[in-house]
């Protein structure tokens, strides 16, 4: 293979409960949640109305903006009630399900071309699994990218193990690899050469090593092929790939998934098949005091213990509140149950050992101060720093020099991680991008 | 529960809620807080900024503490006294904790002061900058001059830019440069480095000259044959047996400091490497061009120029945050500091304006660094 790619600078933060490599239960939800809340940059028009009977595949909502984009249900039943919160936004739509699951039929029939694949995506309820780069928004079906990128793995803390959850789906893979190949180039990243994907044909494949966020597509895009300005990119999860190329094989929409129960307060880390909008308490249990995380614990989005698995969640993280109060913390020479990356502290000392963490922020806000170790964990052609401060600075053309367009906050998550001036990276980041959409549209 | 013990007073809505940055500070000083993350990543690492202040602080402690030895020796061998070495250290710690004292209350209740009135938590920073003081003033300094020094620094230098972490210079070596402007005569010369107050036997004694080996060899009073600067051999100044400010006699003492340093990866062995490198260099060069005769080792050894390179030019905040930066801002630091060595006739010691001036250059520095990046990256971008 040609195109390998050896990544230096980076975290692996080693958290207890990795997800033991077998499935121990299947849930057939009773409820399932349509949340338009999992996609960034849509304004939700409802479809269906409560006593609707949907199938699974039957549009639910649409963007407001672009109403050729529908979201659909990923189960067969009835809609049982409409979430709203406050100025009545719509937070979800709550479909009760049927016993015996019905499919819309989409037709098993390979696209032809780029407008079919694009037809196909957006009927089916799959055109949000596509995101669009810069700025990590929903893709806008009048675009044609200069590539699709597919991360084949992911280096997050006790992410899903891709080749556990995926290779049996390899023909819906190259499915869906063929489909979004009729748009743009697909780009496909390897864990190792001999990887279950390493198969996949029609797409160009690159290897990546080192630590996380080595993962993340944004990570490797940039070292690929760079976005620079007025550039598009698409990219797709390996995960919701494998679902396009199902539709395209079978005719049906199928989101049930693999779900990696994980995290020191998950009693039982192992895989649970659920559907995307199943009630987290189903998946697993939910003791007091425990923080329910849609994802990783880097990036991931806190669900609550009532909320629902996302659309692109195919792990959950069960964390403890850290709110207890430790004497001396920072002045112990031994914090044993402590994890640093910095050597301040003697973590250095026990490398293989895994951290029963918490959400403790294990300090309080500050001013920049040590800013290196965000370079450390940021295996890209940037400096994070400054950034960072024209994010907070709202300077357009700074960010743009800096390298907005290259970035999501997930991939400067491990800054907020080291940070010991517990600044919200992320959260800047964001902030920053939300401006250069607003300026720039 | 110390949580219910916490009165009403001080909570929100309570009668003193104005001093809660204050009473913050202790609060989280003795107890981590509860707090948890809200946003981005749910964990987070161990390290905050007390810690990392508190590794420079216990990195600065076998300074400190051979210092205090050592102020005790230099009194006892320039007046022929005749001590051991615990009344030595004794007499070094007796002479010393009033310049700490002094230092940590002027700084800290400045600190507390200006964080009630921004109603922000209380920074670190001042741990490390209240230790530093006192190491690099002359020990005998009066304690009202020093009180005013780290006022003025304290004030003008950290808290109008906003606190630790947006300052321009580093506080410390302000405070030390407001003492050598303003009160020149306790500051510099040849009587002022070795302690004489509080010795019962020295009652009447004149100050008897105790210049340092910087000011023996910018007098030229360098032996090339046994490698001495006056009566102080080249070992004498590695280990520290010499007369200057408290921290900065002995390499070895600094030379541990530097090591958990880099060890932890709180200051960067970058900027102490090249500021070594361009100390060296201008020295050799100095040695070359006839300006001096000590070969350019020498000129590391001699007054503070290991201490500020290591102490005070890594400082996270004033130095260049960019990597490239730390390399020309530390080789600039060192050769600047041995240029004003050997090239200046008034003033022997050159670290701390070194540092000072290199402070001020030090975003113009990381701003080439970052424009040459960008402009290479869009280079990269237009040929792709």
């Amino acid at each position: 293979m040609s195109n390998n790619l050896a990544l230096k600078k980076g975290l692996d933060i080693p958290v207890k409960g990795a997800a033991a490599l077998e499935v121990i239960k299947t849930v057939s939800p009773d409820i399932v949640a349509v949340k338009p809340t999992d996609f960034m940059g849509l304004v939700p028009r409802l479809l269906v109305k409560e006593g609707d009977a949907v199938k699974a595949g039957s549009p639910v909502m649409a963007d407001k903006m672009r109403p050729e984009i529908l979201f659909t249900s990923p189960v067969s039943g009835t809609v049982q009630q409409v979430v709203r919160g406050e100025k009545r936004k719509l937070l979800a739509v709550l479909v009760k399900a049927d016993a015996k699951q019905e499919f819309v039929d989409f037709g098993a029939k390979a696209p032809a071309s780029a407008q079919e694949t694009k037809d196909l995506l957006l009927k089916s309820g799959l055109w949000g699994a596509l995101i669009q780069r810069p700025y990590g928004t929903m893709a806008a079906p009048d675009v044609t990218p200069k590539a699709i990128f597919v991360s084949s793995f992911s280096t997050a803390p006790l992410a899903a193990d891709s080749e556990f959850v995926l290779a049996d789906a390899l023909a819906d893979i190259q499915a869906g690899v063929n489909a979004l190949a009729k748009i743009a180039p697909v780009h496909l990243s390897l864990r190792k050469e001999n990887s279950a994907f390493a198969r996949v044909q029609n797409a160009t494949l690159h290897v990546v090593s080192g630590p996380h966020p080595a993962g993340n597509v944004g990570v490797q895009i940039s070292h690929i092929d760079p976005i620079r300005k007025g550039e598009t990119v698409w990219t797709v999860s390996l995960l919701l790939l494998a679902a396009i190329g199902h539709v395209v094989n079978t005719g049906k929409l199928e989101l049930s998934r693999k779900v990696a129960v994980t995290g020191p307060a998950a009693s039982k880390p192992a895989y649970v098949v659920a559907l995307p909008g199943t009630p987290v308490k189903e998946i697993a249990a939910v003791g007091e005091g425990v923080r329910v995380v849609g994802g990783d614990v880097l990036t991931g989005e806190n669900l609550g213990a009532d909320g629902y698995l996302g659309f692109f969640q195919n792990q959950l993280t069960l964390l403890r509140e850290g709110n207890e109060r430790e004497w001396f913390g920072w002045a112990k020479p031994f914090r044993p149950k402590v994890h640093s990356s910095s050597w301040c502290y003697f973590s250095w000392l026990t490398p293989k050992k895994k951290y029963d963490m918490d959400t403790n922020l294990h300090g309080g806000p500050r001013a920049f101060v040590e800013t290196k170790c965000f370079e450390d964990v940021t295996p890209m052609d940037i400096f994070p720093i400054y950034l960072i401060k024209a994010c907070l600075a709202g300077e357009i053309e700074k960010m743009e020099k800096f390298g907005i367009y290259e970035v999501l906050p997930e991939d400067l998550a491990l800054c907020d991680y080291v940070d010991p001036s517990k600044n919200e990276i992320q959260a800047i980041i964001q902030k920053g991008i939300d401006l250069m959409i607003k300026e720039m549209a | 529960m110390a949580d219910e013990k916490k009165p009403g007073l001080f909570e929100k809505d309570g009668k003193l809620y104005w001093l809660h940055s204050s009473i913050d500070a202790f609060d989280t000083f003795l107890r981590v807080p509860g707090t948890v993350t809200a946003k981005g990543a749910h964990v987070r690492d161990g390290i905050d900024l007390k810690r990392v202040m508190i590794m420079v602080v216990i990195a600065l402690v076998p300074a400190a503490l051979f210092g205090m030895y050592n102020v005790g020796l230099q009194t006892a061998t320039l007046y022929g006294l005749d001590w051991g070495f615990w009344r030595m250290f004794w007499y070094g710690l007796l002479r010393m904790l009033p310049l700490f004292v002094v230092s940590y209350a002027v700084g800290l209740a400045i600190e507390f002061g200006s964080a009630q009135i921004r109603g922000e938590e209380v920074n670190e920073g001042y741990l490390v900058t209240g230790f530093l003081i006192p190491l690099i003033v002359p020990v005998d300094v009066p304690l009202w001059m020093l009180a005013i020094a780290v006022a003025f620094s304290v004030i003008f230098v950290k808290e109008v830019f906003g606190g630790t972490g947006m300052n321009i210079w580093n506080p410390a070596l302000v405070a030390r440069a407001f003492l050598f402007f303003s009160y020149p005569s306790s500051m510099s010369g040849s009587s002022v480095w070795v302690s004489k107050t509080w010795v019962a036997e020295l009652k009447g004694v004149d100050a008897v000259s105790s210049a340092t080996p910087l000011a023996i060899a910018h007098d030229g009073a360098f032996d090339a044959a046994t490698g001495a600067v006056g009566q102080y051999s080249f070992m004498d100044m590695v280990y520290g047996f010499i007369p200057g400010s408290t921290g900065e006699t002995s390499v070895i003492a600094i030379l541990i400091g530097a090591f958990i340093l880099i060890w932890t990866g709180v200051a960067s062995w970058k900027i102490m490497v090249s500021s070594l490198a361009g100390g060296l260099l201008v020295g050799w060069l100095g040695q070359l061009g006839g300006a001096t005769a000590l070969p350019c080792y020498y000129q590391l050894v001699m007054g503070g120029f290991l201490f500020g390179s290591v102490f005070m030019a890594t400082d996270p905040v004033t130095a260049a945050q960019t990597e490239t930066g730390k390399w020309i801002y530390g080789f600039l630091v060192g050769a600047l500091a041995v240029v004003v060595r050997l090239w200046n006739p008034g003033y022997m010691e050159g670290m701390m304006l070194a540092i000072l001036l290199m402070n001020t250059f030090a975003p113009l520095i990381d701003h080439c660094v970052v424009s040459v990046h960008t402009s290479r990256r869009a280079k990269k971008a237009l040929n792709a």
